[in-house]
């Protein structure tokens, strides 16, 4: 089986069928990951100017909440991306887990520093939005609950996984931090269905027409689009850092960085 | 091979007994997890008694009166089929409207008049323009005289 031999030092992962899962071999995944990272980089970047545009100066004012409603085109992308990259954080834990692949540790936690970038602006500007339109900055109703528990489950699977010095643990415990509180995101999506709950209920769903105008809805699509694609670029080279970390004894490493220092 | 099945089903099962431990978690304590109740429920008496809580709905239209010392203001909260006149002393969100959604924190009086002590005005998912929210409110006014 290819796992076998992408786990085996003593087998170069180079000589392995050729089919995708070559790129399971860290040594192959961090030129790819380097060639694709500046695309998702610029898509985003483009992405993020054409629907911060839309947002601020095509998109109309809302009828009741008036300007402040903008912030939606933020804190609705980040929230739906703080949510999204737990469970495929989650979905690596399982991965690295059961088919016992380095990189798939290395994938979930190159990811956890931005989910916990977008929880953070989800419940920032969630706290900003909510003082002129609620009254209150913060309540402790399920669906702002739920995602500050998010939160601090980004932090446990960051602290964890940098606290144990021996990778192999490290990835062990922290795919069971991530596997534990995926449990959590259904719940927070699903809170403000199944609770009463101050936060109203999705105006975007795959099961019904959206409820807001065409632009406002266009411009909250493209901010999406635009943090897919950060979310992308920044974990792959995030992957790639962490690559180089944990393979530095061996010898393509050596010759990678004697390469990048000539280019330079 | 067998070694990784093994750790699949480990994994796959631990995921479902963690989800149902969760699930009958949570239906235990359905009851805390509500951030309001509604009028009806009220009624019902599944409130708790005795101390503090939140009704959510909607602000009856042409309930709210201002008292006096310009302070106070009452209001009633109703879901369509029961209402519980609140009154308040404090200063309003600026979406708290007749007709819209609001969540007031207090006590029932005795009286069946409720205390509140903070009132949160609860946005629904809506998003329109000015125009549009305009255009339906003509449409409105249009169809009530036509019924007439």
């Amino acid at each position: 089986m290819t796992n076998e031999r992408m786990t085996n030092p003593d087998n170069p992962p180079g000589r392995s069928p050729t089919s995708w899962l070559r790129f399971a071999a860290p040594q192959q995944f961090y030129p790819l990951a380097g060639r694709l990272a500046p695309w998702f980089a610029c898509t985003a970047a483009v992405l993020t100017v054409v629907g911060l545009y839309i947002g601020f100066f095509v998109a109309p004012t809302d009828f009741q909440q008036g300007e402040v409603y903008r912030v939606i085109f933020i804190h609705v992308p980040a929230a739906w991306m703080s949510m999204f990259i737990y469970l495929v954080m989650a979905f690596w834990a399982a991965v690295g887990l059961v088919m016992n692949t380095r990189l798939s540790f290395i994938m979930s936690q190159a990811l956890a520093p931005t989910g916990a970038m977008f929880c953070f602006v989800a419940l920032w500007t969630g706290a900003l939005w909510g003082k002129p339109t609620w009254g209150t900055y913060w309540v402790w109703d399920a669906r702002l609950t739920s995602q500050l528990l998010l939160l601090f489950l980004y932090f446990g699977f960051i602290a964890l996984t940098r606290a144990i010095e021996d990778p192999r643990r490290a990835d062990r415990a922290g795919a069971i931090i991530a596997l534990v509180g995926a449990v959590n995101v259904p719940i927070i999506y699903f809170s403000v269905q199944w609770w009463n709950t101050l936060h109203q209920g999705a105006s975007v769903s795959l099961t019904k027409a959206p409820s807001m105008a065409s632009t406002m809805l266009a411009g909250m699509l493209l901010m999406s689009i635009a943090a897919w694609m950060y979310s992308i670029a920044v974990a792959l080279w995030r992957v790639r850092a962490l690559i180089l970390e944990r393979e530095r004894h061996t010898e393509w490493v050596g010759e990678v960085l004697e390469a990048e220092g000539r280019a330079r | 091979m067998k070694a990784r099945n093994k750790r699949l089903a480990l994994v796959a099962g631990g995921i479902v007994l963690l989800g149902a431990a969760v699930a009958l978690v949570l239906s235990a304590f359905q009851q805390n997890l509500v951030f309001f109740h509604t009028p009806s429920e009220v009624y019902e008496g599944k409130a708790p008694a005795g101390r503090a809580f939140r009704i959510g709905g909607m602000v009856e239209e042409g309930s709210i009166r201002r008292e006096a010392d310009g302070l106070t203001v009452s209001f009633a909260i109703t879901d369509t089929a029961r209402i519980i006149p609140v009154s308040y002393r404090g200063t309003l969100p600026d979406l708290f409207q007749e007709g819209k959604g609001a969540v007031v924190q207090g006590t029932l009086g005795a009286d069946g008049r409720f205390t509140a002590t903070e009132v949160l005005a609860k946005h629904d998912e809506n998003y329109m323009p000015v125009e549009a929210q305009y255009a339906i409110d003509q449409a409105h006014k249009a169809g009530m005289t036509v019924q007439q």
